[in-house]
């Protein structure tokens, strides 16, 4: 079968076009985060006590009992007497973008699809775009389930990055696969590869400002002089931890599932379920490293930064995985296509 | 009281004895701790494997290593740097690690049937000290109250325990989420049926690689085990004789896009298997991702190449050779080594050494190389060598320390080129070769591991463990009602709250939604709420 070249240069504009968005987006998520600090201060200038009574209350439903007055997008549930926070136009436009960018990114990704006739992730050019777009699919679906616009820049940009690295470096012309990947298993074992990383990234961001706000918080409690950052805008350290810690506990079996119809696929392909190739090295790597990580929260003495610090690790693998493991170390799982 | 205190001596701790110093060191193994440190010095040690050659994974590149690197490559052999994932010290971690791991888990496992037997514990007197806690005060009297939480509870799934309160009233002890620790231990023991099911495929499984040209037949035995080894427990005098024929072989690389020009796109044996030598065949199609079920084994085609059909005749015209030889791909145009080994020659054996290249092209006007995988222009570039062949291991190689290269009487090297349906005379009066045809050959892999089907079960088991242990709250709720003394008369003063076992957010909503299930509060008495 040929491949439609028109279609697959149709794919590459509408790629410039998301990221021209995603720029976009990433700045109106920056000027979020930089007024932030003021925001905060505005706020605990109005309510002293509010601070407190912020932890854990973000979105969770009041009591019964209580009249509500909740909304979502960081607001805090109002009461008789404190002032609503200021709306937060920056990072409500920066969303806008955000979705705009995505049906764009999506878009090129189907045009190269139906360009080629196969799932779009057959080399390194492929995997960095279609899996960045499941990065901002994810990080969407995220933001409906709680007011994640904080992480915007941290999770936008990176996307960012890759895209422009698919773009520049990774870039391979539109063509067929080798036979080894002409099967149903490379649209689940990849697709779930994707939303594994996904999810792994955010948590990623997550960990890291997890691990800054928990330094100044402990810095505050020493009685070191505060001082203001867009940090401040930011929820506490413990909720950090604790919506990093749900995304890792998501990621975690989708990457068990990958690991798993990997093997499946290698037994079809290559007659073994499991040989130790570099890419299955890795992947054994990360699985062990998260398994780790999560056995560091139940540990005595490795809860909080300690178990942050492993979460760490095992996202280096994951980049290492990508990035490293795929263009030098030759093994089965050669398919960059990166000359 | 005195405020002085006399000195005591320093505690004397009891010593341990060597059952207690065993006893010391086992709990010490089976800690998270050193669950925690074994897990993450696994994949430290898992490193190495990815970044020096593995001889499990590429065996041509431990050598070209170890002929790079004279210095510092025996010695990372003798570590086993090219064999990690069968090393002493790696299966040492993983050993350990499991040891540690059924060490914990068999003991939680009998906490744990102990635990879903019995009833949930009584409620603790502070209510405040938990992480979640309420107070309200409800219209209507406590028996209805605690009836209305009783059954809300149990719709929550849980499981529960009411008792009566001395003074009046009533307490509500309840617990859900046994699955979760369910989940948890099935996915830490199906981790250990993986382990024993990967050994049982090692030891009782046999795999072998094999090279069929077209129109040649693969009869299943050791003996004919191109590469490969059987487990050290398989009887090799019992491996089912199944046979495959290949009847032909369809290959195509990519031929338009000029990026990716000479790319492998698809390949496909024909071929008729029969479960033992002269049985009924069958046919069938054997391609990348579609193996072939013979007989308990699977075949699958790993690759492809050349074996052109070379025929050698002596002087007198009498056929010494005639065979489809297969030459071996050294890189993406698939340029193929190869050698003809005619042992009945006289007076001294002949072979013929050299290069198949399917789309040849000549650099410089001379050196023949090959410019596309596909047989466009095909040719023979052979050296002739005479001797002893003596007994190499290799069908595919030759053993040159016996056999001289037979030269010219201008003493160049004799190069054959040959093209197919061509003939040359062989110096010397030596006789004459024939390049007949080209035949392609098919790379099979045959495989024959028992363990399989155990350890596709014993990772889905895992994963469904792995699954529940991590989303199905495992929570106790407590609800203590009393009827209402003073200005509360009448109504009931209620408390609840809810603890859980691990990290738990959901809490807060938990007793929220046991209070919206229970009965209006008083609007008058001030609602104390808790911060969690």
């Amino acid at each position: 079968m040929s491949v439609n070249d028109t279609l697959a240069s149709s794919a590459n504009v509408l790629l410039y076009g998301s990221m021209a968005s995603y720029t976009g987006a990433f700045l109106g998520y920056t000027l979020d985060l930089a007024g932030g600090a003021e925001r905060a201060e505005r706020s605990s200038v109005a309510a002293p006590g509010r601070q407190l009574a912020q932890v854990g209350a973000g979105t969770h439903q009041v009591a019964a009992a209580r009249t509500p007055a909740q909304t979502r997008g960081g607001d805090v549930p109002g009461g008789g007497d404190v002032p609503q926070q200021p709306r937060r136009k920056a990072a409500g436009i920066a969303v806008s973008l955000t979705v705009l960018a995505l049906l764009l990114h999506l878009a090129a990704v189907l045009a190269r699809g139906v360009a080629v006739q196969r799932p779009p992730w057959g080399n390194m050019y492929e995997f960095a775009t279609a899996g960045s777009a499941v990065v901002t699919l994810a990080f969407l679906a995220a933001l409906r389930w709680r007011d994640l616009r904080y992480l915007g820049t941290f999770v936008i940009g990176p996307v960012l990055l890759t895209l422009g690295l698919a773009v520049t470096v990774l870039y391979t012309r539109a063509g067929q696969l080798v036979p080894s990947l002409k099967s149903v298993w490379l649209a689940i074992h990849v697709s779930v590869a994707f939303v594994s990383s996904a999810l792994f990234t955010i948590a990623f961001s997550l960990t890291v400002l997890y691990l800054v706000q928990e330094r100044r918080e402990r810095r505050l409690a020493a009685g070191e002089a505060p001082r203001r950052s867009f940090m401040d805008a930011l929820p506490p350290a413990r909720e950090l931890d604790l919506t990093a810690y749900r995304l890792h506990a998501v990621a975690f079996p989708l990457w068990t599932f990958t690991l798993v119809a990997g093997a499946i696929w290698a037994e079809n392909a290559w007659g073994r379920y499991w040989g130790w190739d570099p890419k299955e090295v890795w992947t054994f790597v990360i699985w062990v490293v998260y398994a780790g990580y999560l056995h560091a929260r139940a540990t005595r003495g490795w809860q909080g930064t300690k178990s942050a610090r492993v979460a760490l690790v095992g996202y280096g693998c994951i980049l290492f995985n990508f990035l490293v493991v795929n263009i030098f170390f030759v093994g089965f799982h050669s398919y960059a296509g990166v000359s | 009281m005195s405020t002085a205190t006399t000195r005591r001596p320093p505690a004397t701790l009891p010593r341990l004895g060597p059952l207690g110093t065993v006893r010391y060191v086992w709990r010490q193994l089976t800690s998270m701790r050193t669950a925690l440190f074994l897990l993450l010095l696994l994949a430290v040690a898992a490193v190495p494997g990815s970044v020096l050659p593995q001889r499990g994974v590429n065996a041509a590149q431990v050598t070209g290593y170890l002929a790079a690197h004279p210095g510092v490559g025996p010695w990372l052999d003798r570590l086993g740097g090219f064999d990690v994932f069968s090393s002493v010290w790696f299966s040492a971690i993983y050993l350990l690690l499991f040891v540690s791991l059924v060490g914990c888990v068999l003991p939680r496992s009998r906490q744990h049937v102990r635990a879903i037997w019995a009833q949930p514990p009584s409620a603790p007197r502070h209510f405040d000290r938990l992480p979640a806690h309420r107070e309200a005060v409800l219209f209507g009297d406590a028996a209805s109250t605690v009836a209305a939480a009783r059954s809300a509870l149990r719709a929550r799934r849980y499981r529960v325990r009411v008792t009566d309160l001395t003074g009046g009233g009533h307490e509500i002890s309840a617990e859900r989420g046994y699955l979760r620790e369910t989940g948890n231990l099935v996915f830490h023991l199906a981790l250990v049926v993986l382990l024993v099911a990967v050994a049982a495929g090692h030891l009782l499984g046999w795999r072998a690689d094999v090279i069929v040209p077209v129109g040649s037949t693969y009869t299943n035995a050791v003996a004919n085990f191109d590469a490969g080894d059987p487990g050290p427990w398989v009887d090799t005098e019992r491996l089912p004789p199944f046979t495959v024929a290949v009847r032909s072989m369809f290959v195509t690389f990519e031929e338009q896009d000029v990026a990716t020009r000479g790319a492998p796109r698809d390949f496909r044996a024909d071929v008729t298997s029969t479960e033992s030598p002269g049985g009924p065949g069958r046919n069938s199609v054997i391609s990348v991702n579609h193996p072939l079920s013979v007989d308990g084994a699977k075949v699958f085609l790993l690759g492809n190449g050349y074996a052109p059909v070379i025929t050698v005749r002596d002087r007198s015209g009498q056929e010494l050779y005639s065979e489809a030889t297969p030459f071996l791909p050294q890189d993406g145009n698939y340029t193929s080594v190869g050698v003809v080994k005619v042992a009945g020659a006289q007076p001294e054996q002949l072979a013929l050494n050299g290069l198949f290249l399917p789309t040849v092209a000549f650099q410089g006007g001379r050196v023949p190389v090959s410019i596309f995988p596909d047989a466009k222009n095909p040719a023979l570039a052979l050296q002739v060598y005479t001797g002893d062949l003596g007994s190499s291991p290799s069908v595919y190689t030759l053993d040159q320390r016996s056999m001289t290269p037979l030269r010219q009487p201008d003493g160049a090297l004799v190069r054959l080129i040959l093209a197919p349906g061509q003939t040359v005379d062989l110096p010397a009066g030596l006789g004459t070769v024939t390049f007949d045809r080209v035949e392609r050959f098919a790379g099979f892999s045959v495989r024959h591991d028992p363990g399989k089907g155990w350890a596709l079960g014993a990772a889905i088991a895992a994963m469904v463990g792995l699954t529940l242990s991590l989303f199905v709250p495992r929570r106790r709720v407590f609800v203590r009602a009393r009827p209402g003394t003073g200005d509360d008369r009448g109504a009931t003063l209620l408390e609840v709250a809810a603890l859980a076992r691990g990290e738990d957010t959901g809490l807060d909503d938990e007793l929220d939604r046991l209070l919206g299930a229970l009965g209006p509060a008083r609007p008058q008495n001030a609602l104390q709420e808790a911060t969690a």
